[in-house]
């Protein structure tokens, strides 16, 4: 591997610091096995109230480890990764709501159709070489537009978007079940772990290692002849994906969806967060950071709910958890700049 | 003139006017475009006050586009930092003139006065004690502090004030006819006021020793630090003369802006649009940025009935990212 070896020394953005190598992406694959053994029976044990946390942190997790494939892994920061959900939400909705189509093949084509506007998007922008905070604000005003589209178009029902009709019983072929049925913690699971998998798979193979060449130094991978822009729109169509498939799972698991929900800035906020938390460009980071804004934005909003007498006049108010997202982003940003797991991960290695 | 300087600045001179050259040449381009539009506009229209309306309208809200975007392209052009909450302290500023005109009932530009300065000293907090500690970090370190800014005042407007929407009445405010389109006078003063605004900035960044600074930072940091300019607190001045402008900016819209939490964001949007038009760290640009997507603002309205006026916005902007990143009148570096 001399290709990885191009690091620039003092570069203190995110780094692999070596984490993929043949045996420990190997090793990687069997500690998320072992997770996953460890985490069936936690909804036979857990409340109901808590299952819906649980469902909700393997949401922020599959976002999470989208967003940082393409930002963390691939150095190109997107701020629009709203688009990708929503086009994901929106085919899975559309195609089961007004054709009856099972959502698993939503995933697919809202996974294939996110990946094709990715792969659009970024040849324009790579073609126009846009870098940094140029290529940011570029997702940024795409995700806007689809916003501004799925608002104002008939075809997509306007603002009013869409609602999953409720079927009698449970059906896996249409991912719904009962309400509390631990199935949907299952699933989240299984797609949340296929991701994972895939990213510790890509980033093994040829493609997902010229991609970090490319995003450790763009000038000495081409001087080596990597492709760049081919790899960078592979990494994107498979960040697109990912999030689009956690768009379809959004849709399935609150039966509703509409232009905010999907395409709103927010969502890009949440596709960004658990990966800076836990730790950009790692394998684990987006996990953890999910794991840590779950229960957060849980217990702030129990909080407001029945806030102690001093917090009593915020009873019924929002924004206190994004308040704490928003103190949590700024200390780590300043403090941890390589997020809780890249941090802990640094002291061990030294 | 000593001879070095003599020989250095024929070329430089000669750059110059190629430069002048170039900008005129792109700005009758503009309004040559500009001018097929409202063209079209009128001939699309089925009354044509309707398209005067729309000018007139977009020229007034593009004065204040481009005072809210002057700061923004301040902080993008000498400190490299994406603020993403620029909107959110205009959206600030929106509250403490609810707040002042509510307290005490006087005009609500007096509470330029206040938000003027609560503004400043809140940008030269959140860049000496906050941003600075991330300078020379990727910029994706800096983008998302600015997020968490942003997040942190508009829940904290939500948490404390709540979400219901204000206003703030303008005491003698009425509509001024214009070819037989209406201009509000509050509307009519903001302009005058972010023009007036754009002059004043213009001329502490082209005429003062602080001025002088700022430019010589954003040209170049490390020689400006060697030649004694303390960088640390020019990017804390260069942030809070930005935030400034938003709080001015949030004090002139008030009479006609709906006042909530999230009253800023569309204008944090448009003040991208508008810095990237106009060129990072120009400020007349950004003026000339601003008049430009006041008017396609409104002129979306006629092109694409029933689609978001936004859209022809957004359009714009990524159409420049792509074709002209360095803006319709920066430098091509």
């Amino acid at each position: 591997m001399t290709i990885t070896s191009t690091e620039k020394p003092g570069r203190t953005g995110p780094r692999l610091g070596g984490g993929i190598g043949g045996r420990t992406s190997l090793g990687n694959l069997v500690v998320l096995a072992v997770i996953v053994v460890v985490l069936i029976p936690l909804p036979l044990v857990l409340p109901a109230a808590q299952q819906a946390v649980a469902v909700r942190i393997l949401i922020f997790a599959l976002m999470g480890v989208g967003w940082n494939l393409m930002s963390g892994f691939g150095g190109m920061f997107s701020f629009g990764h709203a688009a990708y959900f929503g086009i994901g939400a929106y085919t899975g909705a559309w195609l089961l709501v007004e054709h009856g189509v099972s959502p698993w093949i939503g995933m697919l084509a809202g996974g294939a159709l996110a990946a094709l506007f990715g792969v659009v998007i970024g040849y324009l922008s790579f073609r126009y070489r846009l870098k940094g905070a140029y290529f940011a604000l570029a997702t940024f005003a795409f995700a806007e537009m689809l916003h501004l589209i799925a608002t104002s178009s008939g075809f997509v029902n306007r603002a009013v978007g869409y609602n999953v009709p409720l079927i009698q019983g449970s059906s896996f072929g249409k991912l719904q079940f009962a309400l509390g049925s631990p199935n949907y913690f299952y699933v989240g699971l299984g797609l949340v772990a296929v991701a994972i998998a895939v990213n510790v798979l890509y980033l093994r193979s040829r493609a997902g290692r010229f991609t970090i060449a490319v995003r450790d130094d763009q000038t000495a991978a081409a001087a080596l002849g990597v492709h760049a822009m081919r790899y960078q729109l592979i990494t994107i169509a498979l960040s697109a994906a990912i999030t689009a498939v956690a768009g379809v799972f959004y849709v399935q698991y609150y039966l509703f969806i509409n232009p905010d929900l999907a395409f709103g800035s927010d969502v890009s906020i949440q596709a960004i967060l658990p990966a800076v938390i836990g730790g950009v460009g790692t394998i684990w980071g987006p996990a953890i950071g999910a794991l840590i804004l779950g229960p957060l934005s849980d217990v702030t909003a129990s909080l407001l709910r029945n806030p102690p007498a001093f917090l009593s006049t915020l009873q019924g108010r929002g924004g206190l958890d994004v308040i704490l997202y928003a103190i949590l982003l700024i200390v780590l940003v300043l403090a941890l700049p390589r997020g809780v797991y890249g941090a802990i991960r640094g002291r061990f290695r030294r | 003139m000593t001879m070095a300087e003599a020989t250095e600045s024929a070329p430089a001179a000669r750059a110059s006017r190629v430069w002048t050259r170039d900008v005129a040449v792109r700005a009758t381009v503009v309004v040559l475009v500009l001018a097929a539009a409202l063209v079209l506009a009128y001939l699309r229209a089925d009354k044509p006050v309707i398209v005067t309306q729309a000018v007139v309208t977009g020229i007034l809200t593009g004065g204040v586009y481009g005072l809210v975007a002057m700061g923004l392209t301040l902080i993008f052009g000498v400190l490299d930092v994406v603020n993403f909450a620029h909107g959110a302290f205009l959206a600030l500023a929106l509250f403490i003139t609810y707040g002042v005109v509510q307290t005490t009932g006087v005009h609500p530009y007096l509470a330029l006065l206040i938000a003027v300065p609560v503004m400043f000293g809140l940008g030269w907090i959140a860049q000496y004690a906050v941003l600075n500690r991330a300078m020379g970090r990727p910029l994706e370190n800096q983008l998302l502090i600015t997020l968490g800014f942003s997040l942190l005042i508009e829940n904290g407007l939500l948490l404390f004030l709540g979400g219901n929407p204000h206003s703030v009445h303008f005491p003698g405010n009425r509509g001024l006819p214009v070819l037989g389109a209406v201009a509000d006078l509050s509307r009519v003063l903001a302009f005058v006021a972010a023009l007036v605004l754009a002059g004043v900035l213009y001329l502490i960044l082209r005429r003062t020793r602080i001025g002088t600074a700022i430019r010589a930072v954003a040209a170049n940091r490390q020689g400006a630090s060697l030649i004694g300019v303390d960088v640390r607190k020019i990017y804390a001045l260069t942030f809070a003369l930005g935030t400034a402008c938003a709080g001015a900016a949030g004090t002139l819209v008030a009479p006609f802006t709906t006042i909530q939490p999230t009253a800023g964001q569309t204008f944090n949007i448009l003040a991208f649009v508008v810095v990237v038009l106009g060129g990072m760290g120009n400020v007349l640009g950004a003026l000339a940025g601003g008049l430009l997507i006041g008017l396609t603002e409104q002129l979306g309205g006629i092109y694409l009935p029933g689609q978001s006026p936004l859209l022809l916005v957004f359009i714009v902007f990524v159409l420049v990212l792509f074709l002209r990143p360095q803006g319709l009148f920066g430098r091509s570096s």
